[in-house]
């Protein structure tokens, strides 16, 4: 696994709009952004509309997922190429999503909508409709999932990631800034977490720093190499994006996202917090 | 739970007595600046959030009381402002040059 093999550029999705095989899609947090404008042929997966349960708090299971899919018109074949808004963090957690159901060929276009934006790169409002398949997801990958239980013995024994603001990690806010601040959980962060924020991997224009930037970042900041990893922040898709770097960009093993994240861990009865 | 909020509109629904509310608009040569990107940085310049502007120009951020930095970036430039937030509304303009 190379960053060939995870990531293309602008250029790259320009010059293959339309190639058979190849899905592109838009997987935003502000749901009214592809209606406004999306790549041509780039279908559209709502966060939370589409890739939540609707009733429990967690993602589709296997059958959901596929008849997902399926709707969409994307085949287990397909190469995707998603992209998306935030600085594709949404996108991100769609990419650990498709591996978690095991899709062979999954990408993320670098940068995002807001690097084909800031290019000033032709976006259409045309209807996209394609014809459905019969998609076909692997039983749920769990080995980069991690859950609660896991979190708490891992204080101490790995690396834990705390990808949120430095601002939310010492508990001066709860959620990122551009959301109501909430008052239900517990702040601070978990016992042993180093903060290292999602955005020092990526560049103002949302593109991810160079292999040779990520790895020192990491180092610099007291990333054990001889640990296992894991990955959280507040609902797990800034998380998502920092999987991403550490697992599929820079190649660590054993690395995980605990989705549950802060709004989980943080309302936990009678486990340690430290701010 | 995380739909990003609209950005501009109203208050309502909004409650100033526990909220930071920073908001503003972005200006380039006398015009609000639809679809630029704004972030919030901390006192340390660190990113805590990035909204995009309303078709007005329009942006706002929850933060906390303190120091904060608006950065605008955007197809024609760049600009940015420093703002001392307390706890209610707290409104400034970014204009880009």
């Amino acid at each position: 696994m190379s960053r060939n093999d995870v990531l293309v550029t602008v250029d790259w999705v320009q010059e293959h709009l339309g190639q058979p095989g190849i899905v592109f899609v838009e997987v935003d947090e502000d749901t009214s952004a592809y209606d406004g404008g999306h790549i041509e042929g780039a279908v559209k997966l709502d966060w939370k509309q589409d890739l939540q349960d609707p009733l429990r708090r967690d993602y589709l299971d296997k059958s959901a997922f596929e008849a997902l899919l399926s709707s969409r018109g994307i085949s287990n074949d397909d190469t995707v190429v998603l992209y998306g808004g935030n600085n594709n963090w949404f996108a991100a957690y769609a990419y650990w999503y498709f591996k978690i159901y095991g899709h062979r060929d999954v990408k993320l276009m670098d940068g995002g909508r807001k690097k084909w934006e800031l290019d000033g790169r032709p976006l259409s409002k045309d209807a996209v409709q394609r014809p459905a398949t019969q998609y076909v997801a692997s039983e749920p990958d769990l080995s980069i999932r991690a859950f609660r239980d896991e979190v708490v013995a891992a204080i101490g024994s790995k690396n834990l990631v705390d990808v949120r603001s430095p601002d939310e990690f010492s508990g001066k806010i709860l959620a990122p800034a551009h959301l109501p601040q909430e008052q239900s959980q517990r702040a601070g962060h978990v016992p042993t977490a180093i903060n290292i924020p999602w955005s020092k991997a990526a560049n103002e224009d949302g593109t991810f720093k160079s292999d040779e930037q990520l790895a020192a970042l990491y180092g610099e900041q007291g990333f054990d190499d001889s640990l296992e990893t894991i990955a959280y922040c507040r609902i797990g898709e800034r998380s998502s994006h920092t999987w991403f770097v550490l697992s599929e960009l820079l190649g660590k093993k054993n690395v995980k996202n605990y989705d549950g994240s802060w709004v989980e861990y943080g309302s936990l009865v009678g486990v340690p917090i430290e701010k | 739970m995380c739909g990003a909020p609209k950005q501009g509109g109203t208050l309502a629904g909004i409650d100033l007595s526990t909220q930071t509310v920073i908001q503003g608009s972005v200006w380039h040569d006398g015009a609000p600046v639809a679809g630029a990107y704004v972030r919030l940085l901390d006192g340390t310049d660190e990113f805590t959030a990035e909204v995009v502007t309303s078709p007005e120009g329009e942006f706002r951020f929850f933060a906390a009381p303190g120091t904060w930095k608006v950065r605008s970036l955007a197809a024609v430039g760049k600009g940015e402002r420093v703002i001392d937030a307390e706890v209610g509304l707290n409104e400034t303009t970014v204009v880009i040059e």
